[in-house]
């Protein structure tokens, strides 16, 4: 057919996650390539020269940077499930709470994981607040995005797996079953689906990564090479 | 005709976008100034979330968010589209709106540091001043997207008066004509504009509202 797609990214990070996802939402076969961001690639600054981030789509030669700009071309470029919804305020509130999640949520879930003592009391009252509103806004769908997972679920793709894996590492509660019932269990049946669950990274790497960050705690700053 | 009504403050750049895209689409609205240091119930209601401005609220529903609600008024009005109809050009489009929101906020930090801190965050300004000049702008474009100015060009808007304004209230330099002349024309082409030209803010005004904030700032900052 002559449609080349390529995807420069790097397994274990959420935001290229979330663009594999939305692939395989399509049915885009697609080939990738693993990035090692402690040594950039030349295709990488070639294709990224602004921030030097992964995720990158490469449609036809032609690049595409920032996961949530990535994921609007995905949805207009191919036909297949719909990951932003049909009416203009339906998909206003879908990408309002896309942003809500990227500009306040990962930065303040993984200061609540990864701080201590009196930093971490505050850093997790604050990301309490922030996840009872998303837990408001799910109300009693099962996804955000209402029967099947949409936007919104998949941008949340850190809360939903991610912060279990750090957890599980650094003894943090921040996401619990007692805190967020509604919330616990969209993440549940979120890691669950047949699509989503091909695409995230194996859980032991996850915890493997995240037991070596915490004896560096130098590389513990909200810093993300992935965008 | 659903009623369209923006809640806004005068002179915030978030709500001058939203202005502008609705005046581009030739969109009949009632503006509803907000007092930020007394906010009212209408804001409360209509973004609990955030509770800032600017807040859009069509038909009753309420859209927060200034980039989303330029979103919204695209796909609503669709005449004079202010986004590329080629999705890679859009995607384009989406980005540099995407960068202008994530590093806006280093030149609200020029004005909100002293010293040290607002020298590093004046050399930081720069370098996205040097980003925007040397990736996002060139070529035969009058504006950020094509000839005809869109979403992208009304989200970089501060670029214009507001920098200017900024420069003057904190005796710094950022955009000096010969470092950045794609920025420099593409800010005489904004300008220019027929729509812009009848809404932009008064600068006097704006350069006396800043200077005050500032000398309050500079005044609790050295308490």
């Amino acid at each position: 057919m002559g449609e080349e797609v390529k995807l420069i990214g790097a397994r274990g990070s959420p935001f290229n996650c979330r663009v594999e996802i939305a692939l395989k939402l399509k049915g885009v076969e697609y080939e990738f390539i693993e990035e090692d961001l402690a040594n950039k690639s030349p295709l990488l600054l070639k294709y990224n020269p602004v921030h030097k981030k992964i995720p990158v789509l490469l449609h036809n030669g032609k690049p595409i940077a920032e996961s949530l700009v990535i994921l609007e071309y995905v949805d207009q470029t191919w036909e297949g499930a719909s990951i932003l919804p049909q009416h203009p305020y339906e998909r206003a509130m879908a990408r309002f709470w896309a942003k809500f999640i990227d500009d306040k949520c990962m930065s303040a879930l993984w200061n609540a994981c990864w701080s201590k003592g009196k930093e971490q009391e505050k850093a997790i009252e604050e990301a309490n607040e922030l996840l009872k509103l998303l837990e408001n806004e799910l109300k009693d769908k099962k996804f955000f995005g209402g029967d099947n997972i949409g936007l919104v679920d998949i941008v949340a793709d850190f809360i939903a797996y991610w912060v279990g894996a750090i957890q599980e590492v650094t003894g943090a509660e921040v996401l619990t079953k007692e805190k967020f019932p509604k919330l616990f269990e969209w993440a549940r049946e979120f890691i669950n689906c047949s699509i989503v669950k091909e695409k995230l990274p194996p859980r032991d790497h996850l915890t493997g990564f995240f037991r070596i960050k915490l004896e560096a705690p130098d590389t513990l700053k909200y810093n993300p090479q992935v965008r | 005709m659903e009623e369209v009504k923006l809640i806004g403050t005068w002179p915030s750049p978030f709500s001058y976008r939203v202005i502008w895209a609705l005046k581009l689409k030739g969109v009949k609205y009632e503006y509803v100034e907000e007092d930020l240091s007394n906010k009212s119930e209408m804001l409360l209601k209509y973004n609990p979330v955030h509770k800032k401005i600017p807040v859009l609220v069509h038909g009753g529903r309420a859209i927060a968010e200034s980039t989303v609600i330029l979103e919204y008024i695209e796909e609503t009005w669709p005449n004079n589209p202010l986004l590329p109809i080629d999705p890679f050009e859009k995607a384009r489009a989406r980005f540099w709106i995407k960068f202008a929101e994530d590093k806006g906020s280093t030149f609200g930090t020029v004005n909100r540091t002293v010293g040290e801190e607002q020298v590093k965050a004046t050399k930081e300004a720069k370098e996205v001043l040097r980003l925007i000049e040397e990736h996002a702008l060139g070529g035969k474009n009058k504006f950020f997207c094509g000839n005809k100015i869109g979403l992208t060009d009304l989200v970089f808007g501060w670029l214009t008066d507001w920098l200017q304004v900024f420069e003057e209230v904190n005796g710094v330099k950022l955009l000096d004509h010969n470092s950045f002349p794609k920025i420099q024309a593409w800010i005489e082409n904004f300008k220019e504009d027929a729509v812009i030209k009848e809404n932009r803010p008064n600068c006097d005004e704006m350069l006396l509202y800043f200077k005050q904030k500032r000398e309050k700032f500079i005044a609790s900052a050295t308490q």
